[in-house]
């Protein structure tokens, strides 16, 4: 047990993290082509069109992924920087700097192919109901997350800077959804219903699940990519990777 | 030397930083003055039709109110840290999040509590009926303090950093969002008849939270600026 637990502790270090990553990479990426392409020729030519929506609906094989993992990488980035914020532990807070990025990255993905499906399924191309604007915050928090970082030079203050306000925004988050919520039903004057529960028939739900899988093995590919870049430019600088 | 209480320091800071503001009166007025401006700006851009005018009043008066009070968050710890007197302050035996809260609550009361004086007019101003002003206003008076405490963490956080005011927006702006909400609904709701009890407690209930998590997350934020 105790065995074990060193084996995984010892990839918090750096370089061991560096090596890691590089060999999971290829692993990711090669999946990650796969499952998406897969995923856009299930969801473009084997799904049926909608007999309501016609073929448009089928943004929504890349507008859920990009929802959801836009979300969840948020999450995920509180929860890293959170955890390099507690342990001192170098390799979490890159960890959570390589997720911003990834994260607005699907964040504006869900805004825009949101945008794209509003046009001709409501008439709009954007509307103000409580999705949408739950969806906006959290880009401007990946915003702000991201422009802190850069703007600070000393890796250990960018670090401890950016899980400061990566939990206060996490916090934050739940309380900014139900905020939002309630300003929406305060303010009931659209009458745009963003689809009901509806049961989605196999043939559609089969291909959005392969992308939200091609979605996460890409974003998981990314981020181990820009983890590594993160550890290589800092490291390089103390001279501790040098030989690997 | 005397080492100072809790309540010894919070009532020391105060003082001190209400006096500094009081010498530099000018300053003093800047939130006052920004509120007011750009409240005037709205009736110049949308036109002087008074049903319009008196719904959007209470959305126009809190972005506002909200824009002034974050006006001062670039003052709120900047000073002290260019003249070198806040890594003083935070070698006192007290916890960081006490001298947040004092400084906070200083700046408060110099620069936020003249724009609570102006609102009820303002209120007027944009033909808000009866009573509706004193709600406006005690809706400004739970909900400037939230800006002000969860604004301090950005202001600490960046501390001596280029461009430190637009940053700190960009990373308290989104924060405000329930504030926001819940302040303008307080309003909106007590002016199409409702009752005034759940937005209002919402927006006490904010302010708790900001009150409670607000000073101890800016003190962090301090902390990491100063090392």
């Amino acid at each position: 047990m105790s065995r074990h637990a060193t084996r995984w502790v010892a990839y918090a270090s750096p370089p061991n993290l560096y090596r890691l990553a590089g060999r999971l990479v290829p692993w990711f990426a090669t999946s990650a082509g796969l499952l998406l392409a897969l995923g856009v020729f299930l969801g473009l030519f084997v799904a049926p069109t909608d007999f309501q929506q016609g073929d448009v609906y089928r943004v929504l094989f890349l507008h859920v992924p990009a929802s959801w993992l836009g979300m969840w990488l948020y999450l995920l980035l509180g929860f890293y920087a959170a955890l390099g914020w507690i342990f001192k532990a170098r390799s979490s807070s890159m960890m959570a700097a390589a997720l911003a990025v990834t994260g607005a990255m699907f964040t504006g993905l869900s805004l825009a192919t949101g945008s794209l499906w509003g046009r001709p399924a409501w008439g709009t191309w954007w509307v103000w109901d409580a999705r949408t604007t739950s969806t906006l915050i959290p880009l401007f928090l990946y915003v702000g997350f991201i422009t802190l970082q850069s703007a600070i030079d000393d890796p250990r203050r960018t670090d401890r800077a950016g899980a400061v306000i990566a939990v206060v925004g996490l916090v934050n988050v739940p309380i900014i959804y139900f905020s939002v919520q309630w300003w929406n039903t305060l303010h009931q004057g659209a009458t745009i219903r963003v689809a009901g529960e509806t049961t989605m028939p196999g043939s559609m739900l089969t291909p959005m699940l392969i992308m939200v899988a091609g979605c996460w093995v890409y974003a998981i590919a990314v981020v181990l990519v820009r983890l590594r870049q993160l550890i290589h430019r800092r490291e390089s600088i103390d001279g501790g990777l040098h030989g690997s | 030397m005397t080492v100072l209480s809790q309540a010894g320091l919070i009532r020391w800071l105060v003082w001190r930083d209400v006096t500094l503001a009081w010498r530099r009166r000018s300053d003093l007025a800047g939130a006052l003055v920004f509120f007011v401006l750009v409240v005037t700006l709205f009736p110049l851009s949308v036109g002087p039709d008074t049903r319009l005018l008196r719904s959007i009043a209470p959305g126009i008066v809190w972005v506002a109110a909200l824009l002034a009070s974050m006006l001062c968050l670039g003052r709120l710890f900047a000073d002290d840290f260019a003249d070198g007197s806040l890594e003083q302050l935070v070698l006192s035996p007290q916890p960081i999040s006490v001298i947040v809260l004092a400084k906070v609550f200083a700046q408060w009361l110099v620069s936020v509590v003249p724009l609570l004086i102006a609102a009820p007019l303002i209120g007027l101003q944009f033909g808000l009926p009866r009573g509706m002003p004193m709600v406006l206003t005690a809706s400004l008076a739970l909900g400037t303090p939230v800006v002000l405490l969860v604004g301090a963490i950005g202001a600490a956080l960046t501390l001596g950093l280029r461009g430190a005011s637009t940053l700190t927006s960009l990373l308290v702006m989104p924060l405000y969002v329930p504030t926001l909400v819940f302040g303008t609904s307080t309003v909106q709701a007590t002016l199409s008849g409702l009752p005034l009890g759940a937005d209002l407690r919402l927006l006490a209930a904010t302010f708790v939270v900001a009150l409670v998590l607000g000073p101890w997350a800016a003190a962090a934020a301090v902390r990491i600026s100063l090392e």
